[in-house]
Parts: C-alpha cells; structure tokens; sequence
C-alpha cells in the first residue's frame, strides 16, 4: 500500500537546513492500521504531508499503491490524493461557511462526479459517522466529535485506500476520543488503511503496529513518557525491522 | 465545475463584505474615470458625419499677410474662415451640389402676445443647404428657399427645445417670432440634433450646442449682423460703417460645399484657384496659392479639435485607473491570502493547482463584473455631470439615449477594458495562492 525507502526532506532558510526526515523508510501494507508516535518535532507531521502528497521530498522513493510519486505532476498528485487518500486531521479542518453537506461534498467535487453519485456518498459517508440528522448543519452548530466524525465524513466520501489520520482526537474529549477511536477501527475492519499520528498510548495501543519517530527517523528507543506503557506484539517488531540501522 | 467556482466565488465575497465592497470601489472607480474620459475622448475625436465624409468640403481660401502666416503654428494652414466679399463670391459657383454659408450670431427672442420673457438665444445665420446638407432632422415643417436667402425674407427654424419651451411642443409651422425686434414666420422646426463635435463651426468650441434659432444669410445685410463666434483681420483697416466691414479682410464667414465625386472637387478646387488668382491680379491675396478644401475628419484633425491636453487626460484616466487596480491587486492578495488555510483544506482534499488558479480566477471574474457594471454607471452619472458643465443640452443629443448613442463604442471598450484589466490584474493574487503548499496552514488551522 505505502512503501517509502530512504526518504530525506531538508526544511531550508538563508540561516539554517531542518532535517524533517532522514533516510526514512517505512512500509505499510494492505489494511493495516499503524499509529505514529513520537515527541514534538520529531517528523511526524512531515511524513504524514509527505505520505499524503502534500509536500515533496528531497531524497529517496515512495511508492503509492504501487505507483511511484516522486516525479508526478502537480495534477497527477492531486489527482491521487482525491482519489486514495483520506485526510483528517486534529483540528477538524471544515470549511467554516458550507454546511456538513457541502463540506463532505468537496473532494467528491475535484473529483469530477455527477449529482446524484455525489449525494449518494455523501449521505451514505454521514450514514457511517451517524450524522444524517445533522447534514444541513453549519460546523459551528456541532460539537467537537460531532465536527471530527464530518471530517471523517468528508475523507470516506471518496472511498479512499488509505485513510491519514493526524492527532484526531486531539482536540476532543476523552469519551468523543473513544468514540472517534471506535469509528476508525470500525473503517479499517472495513477494509481501509489507516495511519494515525498521536500523542495518546491509549489509543496508540488499538493501532495494529506502532511506529516511533525521532529526529526524523523511525527509532527502536522508546522514550520514558509519565503514562506511556511498553508496546509490544508483532507490529511493533516489523516496524523496527523496516528502520535504518 | 464553473458553477462550483461561482458558488464559491460569492460565498468568498460574502465573507468580507467590507475588503469585497473596497475591491469593488476601486475597481468602479477606475473605471468610472476612464469611461467618462474615454468618451468625451471618443465624443471629440470622432466623425459625427461619417457617412458623408467623402462629399463634404469646408472651404479655406489663403489670401493672409504675405509677410505671416494665418498660423505660425501651422503656416501651411489657410485661415478658418472666409471673408464676406470672399464667401459671397465663392458661393456664387454652381458646381457643388450643395452649399453653404454662415456665422454664429445671437438675438433676443419673443413672441408677442406671451407672458414669457424675452430670451436671449444662439442663433445660426445661413443659407438654406444647411439643412439638407448636414442632415439636420426635422420635427415640423421645413426650410426656406433661395429667394429667401436672398430677400431676404422672414422666416425662421427653431429647435425643437424652444418650440416646446414657446409653444408648449405642438407644430408651430406658420407661427410668429420676434428676433432682435423683427418679426419672423416659423417654417420649420429642427428635431433633436446635436453633432459632437460641432464640425461645422470648429471656431466657438467643438462641444456647444447647436443653436436654437436659424435665419437666412440675407439678414445680414438687412440687420447689419456680426458674428457672434471669432472675426479676425490681418491688418489695420478703416472699417466706418457695415460696407466697410463687409468688404474687409476680417474673416467671419463658414463656408462648406457638397461635392459629390472626384471631377466636381477639383473642378471645384480649380474654380476657387482661379477666383484667388483673378484676386491677386486685383492686388490681394499675396501669399503663394493656398486654397484648400477639407473633409470632416480632416477638418476635425487640423483644427485641433482633440487636443494634446486631451490626450493627456485620456492618460492620466488610465493611470488612475492602474492604481485602483493596483489596489485591487493588494486587496486580492491580502483576502486570498487570508484564505489561504481554507484553499490549504482544498488542497489537501485533491484541489490540483489549476483547479485553485481557477477558482480564484473566477472570483476576479465576478468581482471585475460587478466592478465594471458599477464603474460604468457611475462613469455615466460623471458623464452628465460633466457634460452640464459643458452646456451640453442633453435633450438635444436625444435624452438619456444619447449616451448610448453617441458612446456605444466606449462603454464596449470600456466594459471589456474593465473586465480584462481586473481579470489580468487578479492573475497572480490567483496564482500565488495556488503556489502556497497546502501543508503550510493545514496545522494551523
């Protein structure tokens, strides 16, 4: 599904070079659902906007569902991003003045399809998260996780293969957070991949596998964290085994 | 997905009323200026008689100071005008179809019997082709004849806004004037007309009016008439009574002549050669042979009619017009960019750069429309404004139609002026925003 070998990205100023990423390789396969953790800085972001074909890379190959991305063209990257990426994020990211309808309906729109295919996902894609009632809602009229479960709304309209999840229950409470968390599996149970930055170990440990970052690099050290407990299990052994010695 | 973009286009608008409604000033006020100066410009440099260009001549004879020119501008120039010995004589040819000759004059106008005070009114003294040969439109009646001219007799064509203001409108044909004292019968009454700019008589200002008021050439003689426009001489004359005056070098008189083909002008031009010739014989005209006959457009051309300071003007409307879409410019950027977390969203949901480049292209689109629309408007509303400063009688250049009519070119220069230059001036604000990587504001959110 996602397979990056040896990837680098370099943020440059006149002063300074930030290395986001170094020699980075991961490989993620069908259905998986992988938590990325790791302290502040450490990349994690960078690789999710690397992997969502946000932001290109210096060095190093990423292939996509089998399809390598480094030399695409800014349309042909939008194009795979409409149409096999699902992104949420941490702070929701609705568009403030479409209502949920409208805000599900934006990618199926760069998308190109017609009416009625469109409202038939959309209102199968509100189906799942439970927000039928709410469509016509303006996001200011949802709570926190109602918000969060439209943005999750707005990433399975698209049928994407793989869903990028960055912190999504960051910023919401403990019981939205299960809640949400509960959601997610259910999607991956469905066949979606998933990968999920977070702070939260609770919910790192739901993940099948765990991968850690540290100064941009996937990192067998686990640091010491007030309420982290170990991760153990098979996923965790073959994501050190895909790390840079 | 153009309707897509235009959904959102409004929406965006809808969000900052306040930077939408600065955009739109700008953008209208730009083109406010430069419509109404493109028009006035277009109003001053075209050809109000077009389709007869190629058979209406004015008459210029050279017989100056031979020491000076008329002009030391244009020392190639015959003077405007024709002296009254001159235009007489000249008028006397029968090779043009049509001909006329005529000055500005201005008389005291009442009608017996009416509680209205007298008015003082523009008027054109003139020999009959006037009509016919500038295609004067006529509401009632007609003109007069040639022994009118030469009676002369008393009769009389007014315009179409003194009959109403006179006679409340109605066909007023048979009806008696006074003017300057003298009575006068009405035979015709001239419709709405009013040639911008005045071709016919480049010397009082190419935007006056058309006059109210039309007697025969004749009465000159009859009431000891002068010009009420520009009398010029070259040198000092002993000018005692009216026959002197008449018989001087002081040029006063228009002439225009209607030839219609090749062989009657220069039969013409031959004609007034030899007039001028026979008069050097008689010890004027000192001046090499100069005699020249102008068409409207070249009339129009070497009489200045569209000055440098016009030009002038027409560039600085543009200039203006520059920085309020300048202006534009910065506010598009500075709302875009303000927006730029939202099209970051898009981005990310597969919005490729095209699509975003579009999608704020469209919004441009729709804010240089209303823009323009608005700019035009009030680009209309300056437009009377300033053509009441110019005594422009409105009614005569036919209402509120007259703008259209006259302007119909500018305001289709000026739409599409407006629409291409915001939509051009939007090009990078929409490029530059489809250039920010969609990661950049995605966190920030």
């Amino acid at each position: 599904m996602l397979e990056m070998h040896g990837i680098s990205k370099i943020y440059r100023t006149d002063l300074i070079e930030t290395h986001a990423l170094r020699n980075f390789s991961l490989k993620v396969g069908d259905g998986e659902f992988v938590a990325v953790t790791g302290p502040s800085g450490s990349g994690k972001t960078t690789f999710m906007n690397v992997a969502g074909l946000l932001e290109s890379f210096d060095t190093g190959t990423y292939k996509l569902d089998g399809q390598d991305v480094s030399r695409l063209s800014d349309e042909q990257r939008s194009r795979l991003r409409n149409e096999k990426i699902g992104f949420i994020f941490q702070s929701f990211n609705l568009i403030p003045d479409l209502d949920i309808f409208d805000n599900v309906d934006v990618p199926l729109r760069y998308r190109g399809l017609g009416s009625k295919d469109r409202e038939q996902r959309i209102k199968s894609a509100l189906e799942v998260v439970g927000l039928s009632a709410r469509m016509h809602h303006m996001p200011s009229q949802l709570s926190g996780g109602q918000q969060q479960r439209a943005a999750i709304a707005r990433a399975l309209a698209g049928d994407p293969r793989f869903l990028l999840a960055d912190e999504p229950t960051g910023n919401v409470d403990s019981l939205m957070a299960r809640q949400v968390m509960d959601l997610l599996e259910q999607i991956n149970e469905m066949g979606t991949t998933i990968i999920m930055v977070t702070h939260d170990p609770e919910l790192a440990r739901r993940a099948h596998r765990n991968v850690h970052i540290v100064d941009g690099q996937i990192s067998d050290f686990k640091p010491f964290e007030p309420h982290d407990e170990p991760l153990t299990g098979p996923a965790v052994g073959a994501a050190m085994a895909m790390a840079p010695a | 997905m153009f309707g897509y973009y235009l959904q959102l286009a409004l929406r965006n608008l809808r969000r900052n009323p306040g930077l939408t409604a600065l955009m739109i000033g700008a953008v209208a006020l730009g083109i406010a200026v430069c419509v109404m100066t493109l028009t006035m410009y277009h109003a001053m440099s075209g050809n109000p008689i077009w389709w007869k260009n190629d058979v209406l001549y004015a008459v210029t004879m050279d017989f100056w100071d031979p020491q000076q020119p008329n002009d030391d501008k244009k020392p190639e120039l015959p003077p405007t005008q024709l002296t009254y010995r001159d235009a007489m004589a000249v008028y006397r040819s029968d090779i043009p179809a049509r001909k006329v000759i005529m000055h500005k004059a201005v008389g005291i106008l009442s009608v017996d019997g009416q509680s209205a005070k007298p008015e003082r009114v523009t008027t054109r003294v003139t020999t009959k082709d006037f009509f016919q040969m500038f295609d004067v439109p006529m509401q009632y009646g007609g003109t007069w004849s040639d022994a009118a001219d030469s009676g002369p007799e008393p009769v009389m064509v007014i315009s179409r806004k003194m009959n109403e203001k006179l006679f409340g409108g109605v066909n007023s044909v048979g009806k008696r004037i006074r003017w300057n004292d003298n009575e006068f019968r009405i035979v015709g009454v001239r419709d709405n007309w009013l040639p911008l700019p005045a071709f016919y008589d480049v010397n009082n200002g190419s935007l006056e009016d058309a006059e109210d008021v039309y007697i025969p050439f004749g009465w000159n003689v009859a009431l000891e008439l002068q010009s009420a426009g520009n009398t010029n001489g070259w040198k000092p004359e002993d000018v005692k009574n009216y026959q002197d005056f008449l018989g001087s070098e002081m040029t006063w008189i228009q002439m225009w002549v209607e030839l219609p083909d090749r062989a009657a002008h220069d039969r013409f031009k031959a004609f007034i050669d030899n007039y001028a010739m026979e008069q050097k014989k008689a010890g004027r005209y000192q001046r090499p042979l100069n005699n020249r006959l102008f068409k409207p457009d070249e009339w129009l051309k070497v009489n200045d009619v569209v000055s440098n300071d016009d030009r002038i003007l027409v560039g600085l409307a543009f200039a203006f017009l520059a920085v309020c879409l300048l202006n534009t410019v910065g506010l598009l950027l500075a709302k875009f960019l303000n927006n730029a977390p939202l099209t970051g969203v898009r981005r990310a949901l597969g919005a490729s750069r095209r699509q975003v480049f579009m999608q704020h292209l469209v919004e441009v689109g729709v804010i240089s429309t209303i823009g323009a629309v608005l700019g035009l408007a009030l680009g209309g509303l300056l437009l009377m404004g300033l053509r009441a400063l110019y005594t422009f009688d409105v009614e005569d250049a036919g209402g509120t139609q007259a703008l259209a009519h006259v302007d119909m070119t500018s305001v289709v220069t000026a739409l599409a002026l407006a629409f291409f230059a915001t939509l051009a001036a939007g090009l990078y604000p929409a490029w530059r925003i489809g250039r920010i990587p969609p990661a950049t504001y995605l966190k920030a959110q």
